[in-house]
């Protein structure tokens, strides 16, 4: 048998988020109580705040009424894991592909997405962004066995269906250019080499590179990934604006690698 | 160390560059550890860069104490990582619990007071205070509902956590209001028997009436200034304590930061004057 003050954080725990609170008998006289309203109101003001923080984008495209209702329905299913509410919602991108008031909004899991990146890229640990002083003195050779690993805040991903690129920076900047939006494949790159969030469109071809150097492969194989997916990428261009974006965190010649692993 | 701390306030990311160039004497700063519990980013660096200029409190919202299991490791460990990063002059809880089996409630709960829950949250007090090496103040919570099975009067059961781990207590005046109109309790009576001996932080705030049921049912929103019943409370309490730190806590409808330093004028005019009675009496 359970101590009573577990058996009562359970009760609360499961009154908090049920529609009908006080549906259990044992618990009616507390969950009756016009008072109880205040600690649901207050936990699920807190999930949907939290979420609307984090979600920004995907708030000012749907407009916050629709918004919160959307947040309610995951908040009473997807309960916090912790109290870092900066990290709450992790899944919402995947719970908005299957709510189905979002289904005439195909763009919305993957502006989600990109949101989310925000506020890792925001959290990530420090690190010194690597800079192009530091390829400069390699040879072509060498750059080709040299592996750059992505910085600690850098997050990208290649959409192929939708601009959600465009659509998510319209929003996330409140900027509304007005110009037509092209309805082709977009990719993203956020990063953040000191304090600021930044970013910056990238192709498929880009996209390919930096999953290529994420797995830890040398510039070499990460050009033929980039190469594999658009045969025409300027990979010098795509090299200097990673590098100026400052995309990419430590730099290992592959010989070092190996000389890491024997020792 | 506490005695050098006046009043302090919520510290808010609006109030970065304000509260950074503020020389205001004695001015301290809180904030909620958990919206700075991230691996780096700006964040850290803006607590850093006033941490440089002014002490700071650290007031957790989500240690859980009153809970029926020990504090989350990864949680505490976290705090305990800010803390010694930060060298905060305070550090407090509240009596009150948010996670349950995984799960984190964004609230602070109410439960029985029972010997129960009193030996379960001594231990979890002492696990805290041994993790952080250093001594946690406890709040008085905001109180919203009826409970039965309480053994345990509020103030005998805070007083033997103290006696039990050693602990300080952080009283909340405006807690007190709301809650002593909400359960139909005496504030008054309640702040002339809380022992100011345990009582390392004092906070204040305003509150608001609930939107459907108005004054019968007050909610410690922290969104208003501090009302005149609140500084009234405020003033018994340091004429018969003596001051301590005093956080305006302020988390909702913020006003310009001066409009804080105001309020903190008050407090220090409230407390100081106390101090001065005390010392010419």
């Amino acid at each position: 048998m359970m101590a009573s003050l577990a058996r009562f954080q359970e009760r609360v725990s499961q009154a908090l988020y049920a529609s009908e609170p006080d549906a259990v008998p044992e618990f009616a006289a507390l969950a009756s109580q016009p008072g109880f309203a205040v600690y649901r109101n207050t936990v699920m003001k807190g999930c949907i705040d939290a979420l609307q923080a984090n979600y920004p984008s995907v708030a000012r495209l749907v407009g916050e009424e629709w918004f919160r209702a959307a947040a309610t329905a995951y908040a009473c299913v997807n309960h916090p894991k912790d109290a870092r509410m900066l990290y709450y919602g992790e899944n919402f991108p995947d719970f908005l592909a299957r709510f189905e008031p979002a289904a005439g909004l195909p763009y919305l899991p993957d502006v989600a997405r990109l949101d989310r990146f925000w506020t890792e890229a925001h959290a990530a640990r420090d690190e010194p962004p690597l800079a192009p002083v530091q390829l400069s003195h390699l040879a072509p050779e060498a750059l080709a066995e040299t592996v750059l690993y992505p910085h600690a805040a850098a997050r990208w991903k290649w959409f192929s269906d939708l601009p959600i690129y465009t659509i998510w920076r319209r929003n996330r900047e409140l900027s509304d250019c007005g110009s037509e939006i092209e309805w082709r494949g977009e990719g993203a790159l956020l990063v953040r080499p000191y304090d600021a969030v930044a970013w910056i469109g990238l192709d498929a071809a880009g996209c390919a590179f930096l999953d290529a150097c994420m797995a830890g492969l040398p510039l070499g194989d990460a050009a033929a990934a980039a190469l594999g997916v658009d045969r025409d990428a300027d990979l010098a261009r795509l090299l200097s604006t990673l590098l100026d974006a400052g995309a990419f965190g430590r730099i290992m010649r592959i010989q070092d690698q190996q000389q890491k692993e024997a020792s | 160390m506490t005695a050098i701390l006046a009043a302090g306030l919520s510290l808010k990311p609006q109030y970065y560059e304000a509260a950074q160039a503020c020389r205001a004497d004695g001015l301290w700063f809180e904030v909620h550890p958990e919206n700075y519990m991230v691996d780096g980013g700006p964040r850290l660096g803006w607590l850093q860069s006033i941490r440089a200029e002014h002490p700071v409190s650290l007031h957790g919202v989500a240690l859980s104490l009153a809970d029926d299991s020990a504090p989350d490791a990864a949680h505490l460990s976290r705090l305990s990582a800010l803390a010694r990063r930060l060298e905060p002059a305070l550090i407090s809880e509240h009596l009150a619990w948010s996670a349950w089996r995984g799960a984190y409630h964004p609230d602070l709960l109410p439960f029985p007071r029972t010997n129960e829950a009193l030996s379960r949250i001594a231990d979890n007090i002492a696990r805290t205070q041994e993790a952080l090496a250093r001594r946690i103040a406890i709040e008085n919570p905001s109180h919203y509902v009826h409970i039965d099975g309480h053994a345990w009067d509020e103030i005998e059961f805070l007083a033997e956590l103290a006696r039990r781990t050693g602990c300080g207590l952080l009283l909340d005046v405006n807690n007190v209001f709301v809650g002593a109109r909400n359960l139909g309790y005496s504030a008054v009576s309640y702040i002339d028997r809380f022992p100011g001996e345990f009582v390392m932080e004092i906070h204040v705030a305003g509150h608001t009436p609930d939107p459907s049921l108005g004054a019968a049912l007050l909610i410690d929103s922290h969104d208003a200034p501090v009302p005149p019943d609140v500084w009234a409370l405020y003033k018994r309490l340091t004429d018969r304590i003596g001051p301590r730190p005093t956080l305006i806590e302020r988390d909702g409808n913020l006003p310009d930061f001066e409009v804080l330093l105001a309020e903190r004028d008050i407090a220090e005019a409230l407390a100081h004057g106390s101090l001065a009675k005390e010392a010419y009496a």
